[in-house]
Formats: structure tokens, sequence, C-alpha cells
């Protein structure tokens, strides 16, 4: 099995809900990723997504972008990253999910980077610029390795899409929670709790809502139509502050939070 | 080519097209397929379309022969397709007229687009403002300083501009800002992309409307000749003036397509944006295309005194016709476009722009190389006002401009 799937059965069966925080690898520098995957797991991570910084991030707000372009001068490339995981690996037991543009997979070519991310021990792929149309470009490789294709949907997806695309299932499904890029938000639109809900009830595999969230009392209201939740931007913002203890604070949150549910 | 129906139905030309796109995205992309399909069978949008080309674009153009650049060149006969001539002074008109008539269709008053040079800029707050349609262009911080002019024409015409000051604070990066904003706001506002990029559909649509150019010269010419020229010729940054003029001549295997890129200091120098024969495939901003990138698959910055060229990409059916060999692609240098800026304006009054005098230089020695009695068009896709200061202060010394 799967150490994604393994992960949401043991949630299930506790009734807890995923906390998937992101980080941005290179973003202080790349030597510190391993380190920081650690901790995240400590603080109680259902799994990890890692971002791969690229120039043209469209679907990211500013923070993300920030972190990127940090990231981008110190050097980071997709390469050195998938050596870095596979050194986690040892070290880390829960899921790591890659998030990265499909150009620096593209450059390293497909094959190649599928091998080396199966051998990193890397878990699932979120790909933003790659939707149902275009998968096959990579999805032979990733079914042949076992490693997930994460899919997204979003608000502007119609059921029916919703349907077919969560009926590939593999892993979990990305439910952007907005008409937008990612970055933290103060409030959602009102009709986003209806679209969860929907989402939910067609979905066959977990549901997990992203982008824009940021805070307790979100993730507590976006729980109890899904299974989880994936905090980007906020997290890349206390980690570049480097600031430990509150990033500590606002896991162990997040986590009374989810398991309240 | 005897036959060519590509984009296939999946928007792929070959390898290249396609949807790259974020999955918020792809109903948009999907809807105005369905939208531009409609369209293009409906007799009266087309009707309304070729009406405001001839009566607000002032179409057809000239088709010029170029006597006196002719004989400067020495060799085959140089005819120049006078887009320049068009209202707001390029080609871009013809693709803004049609997609805000085809957002207006589509139940979508508000308008997004990018802009380099500022020519598409211009050309869609132009079509806005007769339209009547809320306007928003992003256009990178680079780009406003050097087309200073642009800017106050695209306000002049009651469009928002919005200066873009991430990543290389030009035309790629114009690009992502209009793509985050378009995924924000996709449900009331239709993104008005200048060229033949981006996800399927719009390099085929942009294309489309674009095709005026070449199916009018091709009639053109053959009224007048009897016959059709040996080569065509056509600036390339995104491409939509050289697809509009290749398309109708694909099938005519006999004529020759030359696109010309922008080369800056040199295509063996960084500083250049000849994506097609410095760059390799990959995907950008909806689309697998020839891009200029590093070995770690970073999108890399684009060198060009044209604002216009300034693109590291260029359209996907452009890096299909490079790798099917039905056309070639070469460059030009800032240096060589500069002298065949001046060169235009002295031997013939007029006064290219930037990007087109890349396709002029380029012309001067293809001619050169080949036959008298031999023809070739070149598409003058813009009239240079707005390069003047630019080109002004690069002869005076310093390069003020990059």
């Amino acid at each position: 099995m799967n150490r994604i799937e393994q992960a949401f059965r043991q949630l299930t069966a506790v009734d807890g809900k995923a906390f998937i925080p992101y980080i941005m690898a290179g973003d202080g520098g790349l030597s510190c990723l391993v380190e920081r995957l650690q901790l995240l797991e400590k603080f109680g991570a259902t799994a990890i997504e890692v971002g791969v910084p690229f120039s043209d991030p469209v679907a990211d707000g500013p923070t993300i972008q920030q972190a990127g372009i940090r990231a981008l001068k110190n050097g980071t490339n997709l390469k050195d990253i998938l050596v870095e995981l596979s050194k986690a690996r040892e070290l880390v037991q829960i899921p790591i999910i890659l998030m990265t543009y499909l150009n620096p997979i593209y450059s390293l070519g497909i094959n190649r980077f599928v091998q080396e991310a199966q051998s990193a021990g890397v878990d699932g792929c979120i790909i933003p610029d790659l939707p149902m149309e275009e998968e096959e470009i990579i999805l032979p490789q990733f079914l042949k390795a076992g490693v997930e294709l994460i899919r997204l949907v979003t608000p502007t997806t119609p059921v029916e899409r919703v349907r077919k695309i969560s009926s590939k299932g593999s892993g979990f499904l990305y439910t952007v929670t907005v008409k937008g890029i990612t970055g933290a938000r103060g409030e959602f639109d009102g009709g986003l709790n209806a679209f969860l809900q929907t989402v939910k009830q067609v979905s066959p595999i977990p549901v997990v809502a992203g982008f824009g969230i940021s805070n307790e009392e979100q993730i507590a209201e976006l729980t109890k139509y899904c299974d989880g939740v994936v905090v980007g931007s906020k997290i890349v913002e206390l980690f570049a502050k480097n600031n430990i203890t509150e990033l500590e604070t606002f896991m162990s949150v997040i986590k009374r939070t989810s398991a309240k549910i | 080519m005897s036959t060519y129906t590509l984009p296939d139905e999946t928007g792929h030309f070959g390898i290249f097209g396609g949807r790259f796109v974020p999955e918020t995205l792809m109903k948009a992309v999907m809807e105005l397929e369905a939208a531009y399909n409609e369209a293009k069978a409906d007799q009266e949008f087309q009707e309304q379309f070729r009406h405001l080309l001839k009566e607000y674009v002032g179409r057809e153009t000239p088709l010029y022969f170029a006597e006196n650049l002719t004989k400067h060149a020495g060799g085959a006969n140089i005819y120049l397709k006078r887009e320049d001539l068009n209202h707001t002074g390029a080609h871009k008109i013809n693709n803004a007229i049609g997609q805000a008539l085809l957002a207006v269709r589509m139940g979508k008053r508000k308008i997004v687009a990018e802009t380099g040079a500022g020519q598409h800029g211009v050309a869609t707050a132009t079509v806005c403002a007769l339209l009547n349609l809320e306007c928003m262009i992003f256009m990178g911080e680079e780009d406003i300083k050097r087309q200073a002019l642009n800017v106050f024409r695209m306000e002049l015409l009651g469009a928002k501009v919005v200066s873009v000051t991430s990543g290389s604070s030009t035309l790629k990066d114009a690009v992502n800002e209009a793509l985050r904003y378009w995924v924000a706001n996709v449900d009331d506002t239709h993104y008005l992309l200048g060229s033949v990029m981006g996800p399927h559909p719009f390099p085929m649509i942009v294309r489309d409307f674009q095709s005026v150019i070449g199916t009018e010269t091709r009639e053109q010419f053959l009224d007048r000749n009897g016959k059709l020229p040996e080569a065509v010729v056509a600036c390339i940054g995104g491409g939509s003036n050289a697809m509009g003029m290749f398309y109708p001549f694909i099938k005519d295997e006999q004529v020759c397509l030359y696109g010309v890129e922008a080369a800056g200091h040199g295509i063996q120098t960084p500083f250049h944006a000849a994506s097609l024969t410095k760059g390799k495939p990959g995907v950008l901003h909806g689309a697998l295309m020839y891009l200029l990138q590093d070995e770690n698959g970073q999108i890399q910055e684009a060198h060009s005194i044209s604002a216009g060229l300034d693109y590291p990409g260029v359209g996907p059916e452009h890096s299909y016709l490079k790798d099917s060999g039905r056309a070639q692609y070469h460059s030009i240098s800032d240096q060589e476009a500069l002298e065949a800026f001046q060169i235009l304006s002295k031997l013939e009054g007029i006064i290219p722009a930037l990007e087109s005098a890349h396709a002029v230089a380029f012309a001067i020695k293809l001619a050169a190389e080949m036959e008298p009695g031999q023809n070739m068009v070149v598409c003058l896709s813009g009239r240079g006002d707005k390069d003047v200061d630019a080109v002004k202060s690069r002869l005076h010394g310093g390069e003020t401009n990059e």
C-alpha cells in the first residue's frame, strides 16, 4: 500500500483529518530541507507537500512566488531536490508529495524524473499546470512507478468533471478552495462549503482542501466538509522568518482543531 | 503539406501546443473553444468581423512594391504588406477585434490582456473603447518605461494599465500576471491574448483572425502577378503576424516561409530572443513550445531592442512548422534591425516598427541571394512612431533602452 493511502486509512480509523503543510524546497538553502521535513513530521503533519521553485509560477500568489525566487537565487533545482528527498526518506516516515510545474520535469526528462522521484521515495506529485486532458504525457510512467498523480479540482470545475477527475483517483483529490492563486486569505466565497460538500459526495478518494487556508477557524470550518487541508503560504512565511516556535504553536493548534472534528 | 488541418481536436500541433493550464481555467478555455467554433460557422459573426476590419481598421491594407528597397538589396523584388497602415498602427488590431466580438458574444464585458511593446495593449484598449468593454492591461515595468507613450494612449482610451514588477518585468511576466488575474476573475472576464500562444484554442483563434493578412496578400499578389511569390518573410516574437501571413500559404509548397527572430546582441551571447534558433521544447503559459530556458527548465529572460519580440517562447504552431521543415527561422541582431529601420525610412519613406525592421533586415539579405525577377513579400507588421525615441537615444550613443 502506498504511504498516502496508508496515512488516510489511519486517519479514518481515528476519525482524524489530514494536515498537509507546504514548504518551498531551497528557500533558506536546500541543506535545511531534510531538517524541516523532520520538524514538520515531529509537529504532527500527515504528509508534506514539497514545492519545486519555478521561474513562472502562474498558480501562485506573492508569498510562494517570493519563496520560489529566493530558492532559485540559492541555486535550487529539481535534480538536487530529489537527492535531498532521498536522504530525507530514511528519516521521515510520512508521505512526501512533490508540487512542481511541468517544465522542470519536462526539462529533466519525464522518464528520468519519474525514476528518480520513485527511488527518492516520493509518494505523489502535484502538477498545477497539467489538467486531465494533458496527463498522458506522464501518467503511464507514474502508474508504472507507483507514484500517485494528485489531481486538482476547483470551484470552476463542473460536477461531471469533478466526478471524472476523482474517479481516476489516486492519492487524494486536491480541492482548490478559491477561484484564484495561492496565498493567505481572510475569508472564502459563500458557496465554498456547498462546493466542498459536492466534491466530497462525488469523490471516491479523500478530499483535501487547499489554497488560501491560513488559520484555525478556516480549518475548523472546512474540515467539516472534507478530509484534510493543505496550508502553504502561512508555513512558508513562518519558515522564511525562521520562527520555529510559532510554527510549532500553529501546528499544534491545527492538530487539535483537526482532531476535534 | 498538401493537406494541413492542425491543430488536432485536442489543440496540438504535433507534440506542441495543448492546454497546460491550471484546472481553474479549463472550463473557460473549453467554453472559449466551443464559442469560437460556433462563431466561426456563423455568417453573421464573420460579417460583423469583416465589417469592422473594413470600416474601422481600414482594410484591406496595400501590398506595396518597394522598388527602392529592391534596388538597394539587388536581387528579388520586395513587396511590403502594409499592416502598419491599420488603425492603431499594427496588425494587432485584427485579432483584438475578433476576440472582443467573441467576448461580447460570450456575454463577457470585461477584458484583460498583456502587452509588450504596447501595440497589443493599444489595440485591445481601442476595441474595448469601441465596444464599451471594461479593459485592464498588464504590462512589465521595464516595457512601461520603454513605451511610455503607448501607456498614455491606453489610458486615453479608457484602459487601466497595471505595472508588473515580478520576474524580469517584461512581456512574459505580464502574461503571468494576466493569467493570475484571469484565474481569479474567470467568470466575467475574457483574456484577450495577443499572440499565437497560450493554451488551445488561443493559438488557433489568433491565427485565424490574423490570417486576413496572408489571405489578402495571396489574392493581391495573384491579381497583380498571376502567380505566387517565392518567399514570404515576417518577424516573430510570439509569432502572430507571421502566423497570420504564413497560414494561407502553408499548402502552397513552392512558397518558402521565413520567420525572423530577434538575435538581440547576438545568438552567441545570452542576450537574445531567438527561441526557435536557440531554445528547446518546454511548457510555459499553457503550451508546449520552443522556449529559452536553462538546463533546469527555468525560463530565461529574452532580450531584444524591440519590446514586441522580447518573449522567451514562440507559438506552438511555429514550433511545429520549424520541426516539420515547412518554415525556416532565422535571426537578426539589434544592430541589423536598427540599420534596416533607417534604410526603410530613407529609401521608402516608411518608418517601420523595430519588430518589423527585423523582417526588413532579413529580407534585404535574402533578396540579395535570390534571383532578380523572383518575388518576396515582407509583412510590415507595424509602424515605427512608437520606437522613434528609443532609436534616437540609441543612435546618439548609449543603450538606454534595454
